[in-house]
This record gives C-alpha cells, sequence and structure tokens, in this order.
C-alpha cells in the first residue's frame, strides 16, 4: 500500500489479526521516507511483512515514473535499515520457487538443493560441490511470485497513456459499493495474460486506457478470493486463498486502496481441497 | 483585380475564402459583418444536439466554470474527463424525472447493530451497576488487546471494542462463570468470533434429553431386529458378519473436550449462537480433512471421509483441537489442587482440574522468551482416540451382555490385542516437551520490543497452529487465535484414500470355481476315450468273430 496511507490502511486491513506492532508503525512512516529520498522514488509501498520462523522479514517496493515497470524491493529485518534486494531473474524462481517450508528468519541462510535430476547433476559437475540457495533468492522469488499471482488495484485506478507508460488515474473517485463487490471490478497488477484472449465482443467493451490488465473474474481456481465487507459495510476487504495472508483493502466511493501481505510466505497448494 | 489563385497561409485573407464570405472581408473589417460572423457562431454552437437536447455553448460554458473554480493543474492533460464529468452531472439532473428513492443501502442495516450494542438497556438502575462493578467474568479485552498488540497481533481498535461489547452482551443473557475472547476464525463469506465460556455449575442446559431418546431409538430397533433374525433362520441366507465399529461416546459436558461451551458471531451485533459438543468421531475425521469455512454454521461439510455433522460441528472440532494444542500460560500459574481424596480421583487420563496459584511469581520477559520450559499447556490433550481421557470400547455393559451370543465371544479377545489404552501427555507440562515439525521447533517466542526491555512482552507464535499468539507480562497472560483454522503441514494434503472393497463372502473349496479344461486339453480327454472304446470294440469284435467263426463251423 502506498506509505502515506499507512496508518488509516493498517486499521482498514487488521481483521485477519496480524498487523505492526507501534513501535513498527511510528519507525516504518519515517524510514519509508528516507527511503524515497535516497534512492529518489517517486512512490513507496509497504508490502508487507514475511514471518519467519526466527525473525521477519519487512518489505518496501519503490516505484519509478513508469508504475508498471519492474519495482526495486528492498527488505528490512527491523523496519529501520533498510537493503536492496538484488532484482529477480528466472533462475531465481525456478529454483526457488519450489522451496518448501518456512523461512527462516535470516537472509544469509542457504537452502540445500535436494532434488536430483538431470539439470541438477550437471550443475553440480560445474560447480564440483552441492548447488545452495540463499533465503535472500527464495525472498526476492517469493515476493515476485505474490506480486505476480495476486497483487490486485482496482479498476480506473491506473491509466495506460498512449505512449506506453502507466500512472495513477487523477479521475479515479473510487468503486461504487455494487461495483466493488464484484471480482472483475478488480485487475492483477502485472502483465496481462488473459486480455488477447478475449472474444471481440468483450473486447469491444474494453476502454483501452483502463482495462489493460487481466481481472480477477477468470482465476483458476474459482473461489480462491474472499470478498467481505467489514466494519459494517464500510470497506470492502479481499483476501487471496492461494497465497493465505494477503489483504487487498477498498474504502468504495473514495480514493483509498491497497494491498499488504502478512504471513509466512507460502502458498497454499491445498486450495482444491478447501474449497 | 486580385487573381484568385490558391492562396498561402502568409498572405492576408487566407481562410476567409468561404462561402458567404467575400474576398474582400479582409480588408477593413465592416463592424456589422463581424457581429454577424459572431452571431452566427454563436447560433451554431447553441444549436441543440438531436441525440442529447444539450448544446454545445452550454456544456463549454459549464466545463470552463467548472475548471475555473477547481484549478486543477495540467487541466489540459485531463480535459477529456471533465468534459465527460460535466456532461454526466448534466445527464442526472435532466433526464431522470422518476426522483430515485433513498436507497437503503445494507451498511445502513449493519451500523444501525453496531450502534445497538452502545446502547444501555433500558431500566437498568443504580442497583445493577453496583452489581457490575464487583466480579464479572466479563474479561477486559481491551487489555489484552494492548499487550498482543504490542507485538503487533490483534484487530483493529474499534473492532475489538465492538467485541468487547457484544461479549458484555452475552455475558447479560446467559448465566456464565467465566468468559473469554478465544479468537477469530476466517471464513469465505463470513468470519467468526469466538468466545470461551463455562457455565455455572448445574446450570446447564438440558441437552441430556435428546440423547437418551436417541438410546431408546437404538434399543428398539435391536428388539425388532432379533425377531427378524429367528425367523429368517428357517431360510438361513448368508448373515453379515460385519460389525461396524463401537462408537466411541462423547465426552461429558465440563470435563475433557467440552471443558469449554463456544459462542461463536459472524459480527460484533449479531447474536452469539452456541456451538453443539464436540464428539470424538467429529475430531477423529476433523484431523483427516482441511476445508475452509464458509461462515454460515449450517453449511454442509464435504468431504472425503464425510464428516459426521456440518459446519458448526468442524467449527467445534477445530476449536478443541486448537485449544488443546495451543493453550498455554507461564509455568507456575496454574498448580494442581490438593485435596485428600487426591489418589482416588486419579483416573486413567490423569488430573484434568487445576487452579490458580496465589503464591505466583512471575518469572522475567528475557526468561521467558529464551526457553520454552517456562510454559506450560493448561489444556488437556486429545488423544488419537478423539477424546482426553481414554475411553475402552469393550468394556461390556449390561445390555451388551445380555444380547451376547457365541459367536461373538472370539472377536473381542482378538481386538484386545490391538487397544491398547492411550495415555497422552499429562496436564501442566511444559512446552519444551512439544515436537517440532521438521527441523521447525514447535514454538517461537520473542519479546516485543528489543529496544525497550524494561517494558517488554513475551510473545509466543505457535508453528504448528499458524495464528496462535501467547503473551505474558507479570502475572498477567493470555491466548488468543487469528486464522484460518487449519494446522500448519509442510507436505501437501494427501486426502485419505478410500478403503479397500470389503470381501462379500468367505472364499472356500464349496464355492470356489474350478477351471474349465482347454481345448487341448478336451480333445486329448476325447482321443483317449476313443482309443479305449476302439479298444473295447476290437475285443468285442474279436470276441464276436471268433463266435462266428465257431458258428460257421
Amino acid at each position: 500500500m502506498e506509505a502515506s496511507w499507512l496508518p488509516a490502511a493498517l486499521e482498514l486491513v487488521s481483521g485477519g489479526g496480524l498487523g505492526l506492532s507501534p513501535e513498527k508503525r511510528a519507525v516504518l512512516w519515517s524510514s519509508l521516507l528516507l527511503l524515497q529520498r535516497d534512492y529518489r522514488f517517486e512512490r513507496v509501498w509497504f508490502w508487507g511483512c514475511i514471518q519467519g520462523v526466527r525473525g521477519a522479514y519487512y518489505i518496501a517496493e519503490g516505484l519509478g515514473p513508469d508504475r508498471a515497470a519492474p519495482r526495486s524491493r528492498l527488505y528490512s529485518l527491523n523496519c529501520v535499515d533498510w537493503s536492496l534486494l538484488p532484482p529477480v531473474t528466472k533462475e531465481m524462481i525456478t529454483w526457488a520457487g519450489p522451496l518448501k517450508g518456512r523461512f527462516q528468519g535470516d537472509p544469509s541462510f542457504e537452502y540445500e538443493y535436494t532434488e536430483r535430476n538431470a539439470e541438477d547433476a550437471e550443475r553440480l559437475d560445474e560447480d564440483g560441490k552441492e548447488p545452495t540457495i540463499k533465503e535472500e533468492a527464495r525472498v526476492v522469488a517469493t515476493i515476485e511470485q505474490i506480486d505476480r499471482a495476486v497483487g490486485i488495484i482496482p479498476r480506473g485506478a491506473f491509466v495506460k497513456t498512449p505512449l506506453g507508460s502507466v500512472s495513477e488515474n487523477r479521475n479515479f473517485e473510487g468503486l461504487s459499493l455494487t461495483e466493488a463487490k464484484k471480482l472483475s471490478s478488480y485487475f492483477h497488477f502485472t502483465e496481462p495474460v488473459n486480455l488477447k484472449n478475449k472474444t471481440l465482443l468483450e473486447k469491444a467493451d474494453l476502454d483501452p486506457s483502463t482495462d489493460f490488465l487481466d481481472s480477477l473474474e477468470h482465476d483458476i481456481p474459482q473461489g480462491s478470493w474472499t470478498v467481505q465487507l467489514e466494519k459494517g459495510g464500510a470497506v470492502v476487504v479481499l483476501r487471496s486463498l492461494l497465497w493465505l495472508g494477503l489483504t487487498f483493502y477498498h474504502v468504495p466511493m473514495t480514493k483509498q486502496y491497497g494491498y499488504v501481505y502478512f504471513g509466512t510466505g507460502e502458498k497454499n497448494l491445498d486450495l482444491p481441497f478447501m474449497l | 483585380e486580385r487573381g484568385h489563385g490558391p492562396y498561402q497561409p502568409h498572405e492576408p485573407g487566407y481562410g476567409l475564402y468561404q462561402p458567404g464570405y467575400g474576398p474582400y472581408d479582409d480588408q477593413i473589417p465592416d463592424p456589422k459583418s463581424q457581429t454577424l460572423a459572431i452571431e452566427n457562431a454563436k447560433a451554431y454552437l447553441l444549436k441543440s444536439s438531436t441525440a442529447s437536447g444539450l448544446n454545445l455553448y452550454d456544456h463549454l460554458a459549464n466545463m470552463l466554470t467548472k475548471i475555473l473554480d477547481e484549478q486543477p493543474t495540467n487541466a489540459v492533460d485531463i480535459i477529456e474527463n471533465i468534459s465527460k464529468d460535466v456532461k454526466w452531472a448534466q445527464f442526472q439532473k435532466k433526464m431522470d424525472t422518476l426522483r430515485d428513492e433513498h436507497e437503503i443501502l445494507p451498511t445502513f442495516e449493519a451500523a444501525e447493530k453496531r450502534k445497538a450494542l452502545f446502547l444501555k438497556p433500558n431500566g437498568e438502575g443504580d442497583e445493577e451497576l453496583e452489581e457490575e462493578l464487583g466480579e464479572t467474568p466479563l474479561p477486559n479485552v481491551m487489555e489484552t488487546a494492548f499487550y498482543f498488540e504490542q507485538a503487533g497481533i490483534g484487530l483493529s481498535k474499534d473492532e475489538s471494542y465492538h467485541i468487547f461489547l457484544a461479549l458484555k452482551k452475552l455475558i447479560s443473557v446467559q448465566p456464565v462463570q467465566t468468559c473469554r475472547f478465544w479468537g477469530k476464525i476466517l471464513g469465505l463469506e463470513m468470519n467468526y468470533i469466538i468466545a470461551e465460556v463455562q457455565y455455572h455449575e448445574g446450570e446447564e442446559e438440558e441437552e441430556t434429553e435428546v440423547e437418551e431418546v436417541t438410546e431408546e431409538g437404538g434399543k428398539e430397533v435391536g428388539q425388532v431386529e432379533d425377531e427378524e433374525e429367528e425367523k429368517e433362520k428357517e431360510y438361513e441366507p448368508p448373515v453379515s458378519t460385519y460389525k461396524p465399529p463401537p462408537v466411541i461416546p462423547k465426552e461429558e459436558n465440563g470435563t475433557g473436550a467440552n471443558k469449554y461451551v463456544y459462542f461463536v458471531c459472524n459480527e460484533p451485533g449479531k447474536p452469539w449462537v452456541k456451538l453443539p459438543p464436540v464428539t470424538p468421531a467429529q475430531i477423529v475425521c476433523a484431523r483427516k480433512i482441511k476445508k475452509f469455512f464458509t461462515g454460515r454454521l449450517d453449511a454442509p461439510v464435504v468431504s472425503f471421509p464425510p464428516f459426521p455433522g456440518n459446519e458448526a460441528n468442524y467449527l467445534r472440532a477445530q476449536i478443541a483441537r486448537i485449544s488443546a494444542g495451543t493453550q498455554v500460560s507461564p509455568i507456575g500459574f496454574y498448580q494442581f489442587a490438593e485435596e485428600e481424596g487426591d489418589e482416588e480421583e486419579e483416573t486413567e487420563g490423569g488430573r484434568d482440574t487445576y487452579e490458580e496459584n496465589p503464591d505466583f511469581q512471575p518469572l522475567p520477559v528475557a526468561e521467558m522468551v529464551d526457553s520454552l520450559s517456562t510454559w506450560v499447556h493448561h489444556v488437556q490433550s486429545i488423544l488419537k482416540q478423539g477424546r482426553c481421557v481414554w475411553f475402552n470400547p469393550l468394556q461390556k455393559s449390561e445390555e451388551e451382555e445380555e444380547n451376547e451370543e457365541e459367536e461373538k465371544e472370539e472377536e473381542p479377545d482378538e481386538l484386545q490385542q490391538e487397544l491398547q489404552q492411550e495415555i497422552g501427555p499429562p496436564l501442566l507440562t511444559p512446552l519444551s516437551e512439544d515436537e517440532g515439525i521438521q527441523n521447525i521447533p514447535a514454538w517461537t517466542a520473542q519479546p516485543s520490543t528489543n529496544l525497550i526491555p524494561q517494558h517488554a512482552v513475551a510473545v509466543l507464535q505457535s508453528n504448528r497452529w499458524p495464528g496462535a499468539y501467547a503473551f505474558a507480562s507479570g502475572k498477567k497472560f493470555d491466548n488468543i487465535y487469528f486464522g484460518w483454522g487449519h494446522k500448519y503441514s509442510p507436505e501437501n494434503h494427501a486426502p485419505t484414500l478410500p478403503p479397500p472393497a470389503q470381501a462379500e463372502y468367505p472364499s472356500g473349496p464349496e464355492i470356489t470355481e474350478t477351471r474349465d479344461p482347454t481345448v487341448e486339453e478336451e480333445l486329448a480327454f476325447k482321443a483317449a476315450r476313443e482309443e479305449a472304446l476302439a479298444a473295447a470294440e476290437e475285443e468285442e469284435e474279436e470276441e464276436g468273430t471268433e463266435e462266428e467263426e465257431e458258428d460257421d463251423d
């Protein structure tokens, strides 16, 4: 979520029970501002917190002029000192994605790769020792997976200019209550995958400046999002069931929205059994 | 005089060559014709559109008024949106002759309910106030919320306060002795807010009547079946030798897994619903399935193995499992009650009652965080059977002895060899005995802050049941659960396979089919028979011919 909306937003997403302690809340405001100054970000988003067994990672993302460009990610163990995470590569996702189990809480912890297949054998020969993956890489891969899979924004919040860059829509006044309850009013904030598969009829209704992303309607499996009205209907909260801990909130008819992740950083692969 | 050639842009008079205007209009402008041009332009702009009834002049005027009033930055970039907004606003007022009924949003009803929590019930005088100031079972939810907030756990203050008031309403309605906010379980459509309650002794609701009725019904059915069996003995069809495994009875209300009674509601302000007591079969089944809660208590739980009950039972079973696994307290806070009759009361399951220790000395936070042996479980763990106290299903009650037949005597011996008494860890065992999962310890202990250790709170997070937390600070401690209600397993959930098909009948020699002979065997047999026949015929012929020869002579 946007760093400047932090205090109000944390109140609205706390329905899941996890949040930030007053100490962290107090320091985040200033430390995120300093991040913006140091790295010259245009916007700083507080992404959330991944709980490890021995400690937690607090993650922030910085955005440049094109909001859809790959974001720089930073992590901190105490919300005071932030370190830049390496940019994500395809290798990281293939090697670190299948890792299972809790995070340890120590960025230099090394996972041993125990699967043996042809590719592994090749790597062994090259390095001469067992391949290991650092927890840092796993953190990067997990954040990227989560953003790609369940990072969402309300429809109309961002516009695409004819030059291709994406920026916030200053005319976005919020979704109405009826719209806010529908899954089709929310988009994945990542490269669209299904957009080209729509029928011509559907494409004719789309507005190319605002409808340039995939909506949540056709997510597999169906029902992997819960939509609830909290606080007596004042906030719409979407929770992802695929990545337990991802919470998105939006106050209808206002500009407030955002998503945050508070969880263990593990994908819920049992989802089809649990629905 | 002038040529009419193509006019270049730099030449005066360019652009004036239009029908209606002469080529000399660029010269000293005739005021009359200029005003005429302006009026023509304005008339054009005032022309109403045939489609929407608006005209461009008014629209441009409104747009410019709006822009000048609001003065947005970079207006030229969003001019189209401003135009659309102005049109939209216009459209609404003029075209709708029907006035919309003031929309009653569902949010208003919800707000009414929440407001009702804050109203004091009528007729409350000073007398009741005095009673409330004394000992009340109402827990101080805000205080607990404050301690958990130091660790970053908990709901927003608004929601906590609403829950506080909802609990107060619950206590005023039900005769409770102790009450505690157990936690919140998230669901698909709605969430559950759960309160853990203990009734005053002797004030439980009358549920035992329902159980007795079903038992009597069972007895009658048994008698009818006996009569039918006697009739059928004449025909002797194969009798099924299948005996369903004995049903393990649930524990009494107030003991074991049913020690506490739980009330749930979807949102503070909605009425509290009591959850039914849990049976061992439900706990055993709940261990095998993993389903999300929908938020409706009467929703069916579709799973394999089929869950005996609906969502209310599943919720109660999960609450029982979570409580048994994660309710902890600092060591020494509770102690076993020392009474004279203690030795007699030691049942097979161990002691199950405890009381608060009046001489409790709280340990410093640093020690609470360093070692897990400073915390103990104060809820009995649930055995594999599904109960806290082991029940021997082979204990023959009086009814079973009467109906026993000779055939059945053999089986209990076999079963007894398999069933052993299940013993769980005794009450008040420290957490250091808890098994971890793979290489992760069962609990993670942290102080709430590293910067101010003097006022830190010791916080425990469970790794086996993600979402279960406990805190301790001085003499105060509490447990809470915020989560989806499932146990953590690093492996993927594998649903139980269906059991192998049961044997229909015992296979013996009398019903076993013999193999049909193959064609070669048949041919060989036929050939052998023909040889034997032919040999027999030859002998007969020889005898016959001998006789004939004798006759001929």
